[in-house]
């Protein structure tokens, strides 16, 4: 054969090989073997005298059509069409021992911060009687390790970029440390609330971006993982529920009580583990399986819009008034967090080239519901705020509430404009992802400004 | 001769452990030798032998291994296993079995002309 003909041949095979690749039961090792017989039917076709080109025409012809074959592999391989996630699974063949490697060093991160967690121990410090200094300090048992895992897979090991995290880390510990906060107070309630959101935020989002902090796209890669993450961590937590509930009758059987080594071993253990063995889910997982948060999001966004819509329209029938009480400003920071949270999620499955849907007017229909409550709710509370005075919790929670107020408004002024054909997609999706530093700058200023502000109360 | 589908479907079974029952072989050569057995009349679609051979090889009547074969490249091998022998000969009673009701029929119906070729009415086997 000549070798521009063998050249041409080579093309012509990539690409058959290519086609067999994209149907999802023909693995890469059955495209090997159909290919090697593709490739002897040819040569015995060359030799009895055809063109390249023709032998090979006729030798794909003879291997049959490619959809009868591929439904022919998928009956005798029908788990194939089930993406499996096990571990280094289906891909073992293309990314093996890469693959294999990750998730060494994803069980051993997760070893090393539940290890992490029942240092303090050593140290006389325990669950019970200091439970304030692990509130304050949860976040250094495991977001440094996650740091490492992302910083190891980002190649950033030995960066300045991750000294500067390293800074971050130290600084962090300082603040949730050193202030001398009044036992039981709510500065150190909202110390212990806000700072994982700050770091998260802030020192996870830069380490899983590596490098990429600046860009929207980046950034939208952050809130797909977080989403994730947390669809993970509940279900790895549910199967860790049922795991113990099990063990604790089965124990019980035998007049064995495991509940204290359930308490200071499994559960703290298996809490830190768990937020390193499900990033490392999400990351092996995430270009294998369709992301669970934009399908929760298709089916909750019409629910919730129905939901305050129906809110809404019995407050105006009944003319009642909500109920000024303690809690209720949480509820309604809960409630834009929520809405925030489904608007996030369907724009980062969403094509910002295509145009407006009938799911988009669904989505101004929920901002426009949501921005409505809240400002009943906080006009309500604004008109009695002197009465009940400026408590650290009460000051937070307006802040977090004008932050995502401020955030959901100018949301639906884009969508609007967008739905108008006066604007594209991706301005939606600027603002959101440029709007994600406020958080962790507002969750920082809680944590450093709010206990001195109210005297560590 | 286009054979009925279903038959060729039935029949793939007892021919691949038959013909790995002569020797390791692997999917091109199994399939020259289907072509050479049945003088050209059983026509099999070449990629549908494989998912037959994966078949087999799950219910492990046959094993397989990769070898670089003399041209070079990456080749599967396919061997038939104990199980896989025992299997054909099993299937060998049934076929023969079938083979000879057929064959009795087809004897007291004049009007039907003779299918296959002379050579393979030469013996008919006893019952089972």
């Amino acid at each position: 054969m000549k070798p521009d003909h063998s050249a041409d041949l080579e093309a012509q095979i990539a690409e058959w090989r290519s086609f067999l690749l994209r149907r999802q039961a023909i693995h890469s090792v059955d495209v090997a073997e159909l290919e090697d017989h593709l490739r002897e039917q040819i040569d015995v076709l060359a030799e009895a005298g055809l063109a390249p080109d023709e032998a090979f025409l006729v030798a794909v012809k003879r291997m049959g059509a490619l959809d009868a074959l591929s439904a022919e592999f998928a009956r005798e391989h029908s788990e194939r069409l089930w993406k499996q996630l096990v571990a280094a699974g289906a891909g073992a063949t293309e990314d093996g021992p890469g693959a294999r490697k990750e998730g060494f060093v994803a069980v051993a991160l997760a070893v090393l911060a539940a290890l992490l967690i029942k240092l303090p121990p050593l140290f006389g410090l325990d669950f019970t009687s200091d439970g304030a200094f692990y509130a304050r300090n949860l976040s250094f048992f495991v977001l440094p390790v996650l740091t490492g895992y992302f910083a190891w897979k980002r190649g950033m090991l030995g960066s300045t970029a991750l000294r500067w995290l390293g800074v971050a880390f130290v600084g962090a510990a300082v603040f949730a440390n050193v202030y001398p906060f009044e036992p039981g107070g709510s500065t150190e309630a909202l110390t212990a609330l806000h700072l994982p959101i700050a770091l998260w935020v802030a020192v996870i989002g830069a380490a899983y971006v590596g490098g990429r902090w600046r860009e929207s796209a980046g950034r939208m890669d952050f809130i797909r993982f977080s989403g994730e993450l947390f669809i993970y961590y509940v279900l790895i937590a549910l199967g860790g529920g049922v795991l113990m509930v099990f063990s604790a009758l089965i124990f019980q059987a035998i007049g064995v009580d495991i509940e204290p080594l359930f308490e200071s071993w499994v559960l703290p253990c298996g809490a830190a583990g768990a937020v390193i063995i499900a990033s490392w889910l999400v990351e092996a997982k995430k270009s294998v399986i369709e992301n669970m948060g934009p399908v929760l999001t298709r089916l909750f966004t019409p629910l919730f819009a129905i939901m305050l819509l129906a809110f809404l329209g019995t407050m105006l029938w009944t003319g009642a008034g909500i109920n000024i009480e303690r809690e209720v400003l949480i509820a309604f920071d809960l409630l834009l967090v929520l809405v925030l949270a489904l608007v996030l999620y369907s724009i980062s499955a969403r094509d910002p080239q295509s145009g407006p849907s009938a799911f988009d007017v669904v989505q101004v229909v929920l901002i426009a519901s949501a921005l409505a409550a809240d400002a009943v709710a906080l006009q309500a509370i604004g008109a009695r705020i002197s009465e009940f005075g400026f408590t650290p919790n009460r000051v937070a929670a307006l802040g977090m509430n004008l932050i995502l107020l401020v955030n959901l408004a100018w949301s639906a002024v884009l969508y609007v404009r967008f739905l108008g054909a006066r604007s594209t997609f991706s301005a939606i999706e600027r603002w959101q992802t440029g709007y994600v530093p406020v958080y962790a700058l507002w969750a920082a200023l809680v944590v450093i400004a709010f206990p001195p502000l109210f005297g560590f109360a | 001769m286009e054979i009925n589908k279903d038959l060729v479907a039935a029949s793939s079974t007892p021919i691949v452990l038959a013909i790995l029952a002569e020797g390791d072989s692997y999917g091109y050569a199994i399939l020259q030798r289907v072509r050479e057995l049945s003088g050209g009349d059983l026509e099999w679609t070449d990629g549908m032998l494989y998912p037959v051979l994966h078949r087999l090889s799950r219910l492990g009547l046959v094993e397989s291994r990769w070898e670089v074969a003399e041209s070079g490249r990456r080749r599967k091998y396919y061997r038939i296993t104990p199980d896989g022998r025992a299997h054909l000969r099993e299937q060998q009673r049934q076929w023969q079995a079938v083979d000879a009701t057929l064959r009795g029929i087809w004897h007291t119906l004049a009007d039907v002309p003779p299918i296959g070729r002379p050579a393979l009415s030469a013996t008919i086997p006893q019952g089972v």
